[in-house]
């Protein structure tokens, strides 16, 4: 961070770093105890750290590189791409043991943090946001430069993103181990996270804009529609479905103001737009500019981008409301739901016939080339999950599958099958060329790592629809006499198969990604001694 | 021409923020404005009472744990649910939960209805180890809820809350704390007040059965015999659609 800083930058960092160790002091001193004490502390001790590297930086000479301006920014990449992997093994290691808690329910630690319950959101959050949000900015970061030609707007913006958005990702993970949590799913973080992470989004929205602003190419390529609509729609949803009203300032504690059936709607609005915004349009703007690159083919149709670009971010937003089915929602809203479900297949599979046309010709490429072969896969699994998502809206359909591990099948083949398989290769491409190397240092595990990633997808997503189908058919079939055929825990009982199995497909995954870090790391440390990203933005010719 | 507009849009930053905006914004608001207009939407029960101090600070416990993983409180309209589980959840029943807690998955059964069925000794024996009450459950134990409730911030919830519209009077936050621990000792003098504020409909018993300590266990067990007993319209409705 620090060699790419000028002095007035290096100041103006250190009067950030001071006032993030004042907040956290503030914060420890007003609340004394519980979560919001121990989130002060952090803050504080990671300003500290901060004044010091950079209170050590202004002693330091040279200053800076001195032609910057021909450069990009790529340091920021870097460090978002190490906590993309540290957050993997956070994220995926924490999946695989409340997996396999659920078939050695006894293995659990008599101790409160190691407990299902609270394991559970580590594993979404460590995953969505830590996981799949810093691979979204590192990457978004990489994409605006080379798309845009232009050095990012300023030298600090995006260290106070990376940044600020891991210490919002280490307290929300951190206060569900001690307990602290809003219960709303994927937004369980107490409300001065989620203002926290108002801030550094609105930094990051500023980054942006003022980047495409300084850029040398007329035209704004389509990944950046898709990291736009992923910055300004979370930005959205993240604060209408967070809004709540704190217990005391001095405290973690809060209630969300909204309540019941207006809460629903708008928990499942966040819900499944966090799905769409987060999970789905950022990856298409990964996939938009990676898969060109790494084929050499041209997007296919520049028409059908168009097309699905706006029906995704037309159509989904109707959508959550088919987490509802047969509840108390009234039924109107949920037959909208279930129509712009079916609906959003068109644009859906506009994206996935586009990436996978696209590849014409480069077919023998993804034959050889496993990077190529990860993107591959995630265009299919894309494809194959938005399917199976449309179908599950139908509303009989979801009386069937709805609160059974269908869903969680659902929602894994969409997460390990598009969203990892985009990451690793986005990673794969990006890791060798930021080191100023042609290939990954260890070639051949790549490889490794696709079929583990692969199988590991198969035998979790497999196993979750026949463990999902089998729950619903049993809770809803009837004897000959008119009653219930089987108890509940009959079915909880049908399931230890399928759980200890989904258990060995999410250690294959993880174990994939272990080798992925490794393998990132080596090639990160392997490269030679000051290289960089051999590309150079356009420089802006002064006026005459 | 259509294609011509986008490809003068692409050139200006702002206009495709615009554009993203309006484009995400319809679909919200069209679903959810309504929900807070319509009356129908929410009718709140004349009966509905909100939960006591007690069985408050047990969901806050049921939050804390994240016991709506496996949970859900919502009992769907399909015929299977209510044979198992009992009437159909009504939208009107959680107009006083921030958050609702209705559940996304059932890796456990549904609690909408749970209150009243099993004893509270049962529940006591089934969070400090399920196997040694149902040998086939795959539920985490929870040993540690013999430790003693802190009631001290009974009070500021009620009132956070009270701001958000849920009936708790001034009488009850300034004595929530003296509630919560009267509910469990139904015998102490505090009883009485207790039953003038919240009425007769709520269970009043040391449910953790250890009489020297008012416990997490308490709270939560409370909250668990309160549930689907704040209101009886679920049942009238479902008779009526009988009769």
């Amino acid at each position: 961070m620090r060699a790419s800083l000028t002095m007035a930058e290096r100041k103006t960092g250190l009067g950030l770093a001071a006032a993030l160790a004042l907040l956290g002091l503030v914060m420890a001193a007003a609340a004394r105890q519980g979560a919001m004490a121990v989130h002060g502390a952090m803050a504080l001790a990671l300003g500290l750290v901060l004044v010091f590297r950079l209170g050590a930086a202004l002693y330091d000479a040279p200053a800076a590189i001195p032609d910057r301006q021909g450069r990009y920014d790529d340091a920021p990449t870097r460090f978002g791409i190490v906590m993309t992997l540290v957050w993997a093994m956070i994220g995926m290691a924490a999946g695989v043991w409340v997996a396999a808690l659920l078939y050695w329910p006894e293995a659990t630690p008599l101790w409160p943090a190691t407990s299902f319950g609270r394991l559970r959101p580590v594993h979404t959050t460590a995953i969505i946001f830590g996981f799949g949000g810093n691979a979204l900015i590192a990457t978004s970061f990489h994409v605006l430069q080379r798309t845009s030609r232009a050095r990012l707007a300023d030298a600090l913006s995006p260290w106070v993103v990376l940044i600020g958005f891991n210490l919002f990702c280490a307290w929300a993970v951190t206060g569900y181990l001690m307990g602290s949590t809003q219960s709303k799913e994927y937004a369980e973080a107490e409300w001065y996270a989620d203002l926290w992470l108002v801030a550094v989004w609105l930094v990051y929205f500023a980054l942006y804009i003022r980047t495409l602003a300084r850029r040398a190419e007329p035209h704004i390529y389509v990944a950046n529609w898709y990291y736009m609509a992923f910055i300004l729609v979370v930005a959205i949803l993240h604060i209408v479905n967070n809004i709540a009203l704190p217990v005391s300032l001095a405290g973690a504690r809060s209630f969300p103001v909204w309540a019941g059936v207006q809460d629903a709607m708008i928990q499942w609005w966040y819900g499944h737009n966090a799905v769409a915004f987060f999970l789905t349009a950022g990856f298409l703007g990964m996939l938009y500019y990676f898969l060109p690159v790494r084929s050499g083919r041209p997007i296919w149709s520049y028409r059908l981008s168009i097309l699905s670009f706006w029906g995704i971010v037309f159509f989904y937003i109707w959508v959550g409301s088919h987490h509802l089915h047969y509840t108390a929602l009234p039924y109107w809203v949920q037959t909208l739901g279930m129509t712009f479900s079916v609906m959003l297949l068109v644009p859906s599979w506009a994206s996935a016939g586009n990436a996978i046309a696209t590849l014409n010709g480069a077919w023998h490429k993804v034959r050889d080339d496993a990077t190529l072969r990860f993107m591959f896969v995630a265009a299919v699994f894309y494809g194959l999950s938005t399917f199976e998502g449309s179908f599950l809206a139908i509303r009989p359909v979801n009386s069937l599958s709805h609160y059974t591990d269908w869903t969680v099948g659902h929602v894994h083949s969409g997460t390990l099958g598009w969203v990892a398989m985009i990451i690793f290769g986005a990673l794969y491409t990006l890791v060798p060329q930021l080191s100023g190397r042609e290939a990954m240092a260890w070639p051949r595990a790549v490889e490794w790592h696709f079929w583990l990633a692969v199988t590991g997808t198969l035998v979790y997503v497999v196993s979750m629809w026949n463990a999902g189908i089998t729950q619903g058919l049993m809770w809803r079939t009837y004897d000959d006499s008119g009653a219930l055929s089987y108890s509940f825990l009959q079915s909880v009982q049908a399931m230890a198969p399928y759980y200890l199995l989904r258990a060995i497909g999410g250690a294959m995954f993880l174990t994939g990604a272990a080798i992925c870090a490794l393998n990132c790391r080596a090639t990160m440390r392997a490269a030679p001694a000051g290289a960089g990203a051999r590309d150079r933005p356009l420089t802006l010719q002064p006026a005459e | 021409m259509p294609l011509r507009l986008h490809y003068n849009l692409e050139k200006l930053s702002m206009g495709l923020v615009a554009a993203i905006i309006v484009a995400a914004s319809i679909g919200g608001l069209v679903e959810i404005a309504p929900l807070f207009t319509i009356d129908e939407t929410v009718a709140v029960p004349k009966d509905l009472r909100p939960l006591t101090p007690l069985e408050l600070a047990g969901r806050e416990i049921y939050i804390r744990e994240g016991c709506y993983a496996c949970h859900s409180q919502m009992v769907r309209s399909l015929a299977d649910e209510i044979d198992r589980y009992g009437p159909y959840s009504l939208a009107g029943e959680s107009a006083y939960d921030h958050p609702m807690l209705w559940g996304s998955k059932r890796t456990g059964p549904d609690l909408a209805r749970l209150g009243g069925k099993y004893s509270d000794r049962w529940h006591v024996d089934h969070l400090t180890d399920p196997r040694a009450v149902v040998p086939a459950s795959i539920m985490p134990a929870y040993p540690w809820l013999a430790r003693p409730l802190e009631t001290g911030n009974l009070g500021p919830e009620l009132a956070t809350l009270a701001r958000l519209g849920v009936p708790y009077d001034p009488g009850m936050i300034a004595n929530a704390a003296a509630d919560a621990l009267a509910q469990a000792r139904p015998d102490s003098p505090g009883a009485e007040a207790a039953r003038g504020r919240y009425g007769e409909r709520f269970a009043a018993r040391d449910f953790d059965g250890n009489p020297a300590e008012l416990t997490e266990m308490d709270a939560l067990v409370a909250y668990l015999q309160s549930l689907g007993t704040q209101t009886r319209a679920p049942y009238e409705v479902l008779a009526e659609g009988i009769e």
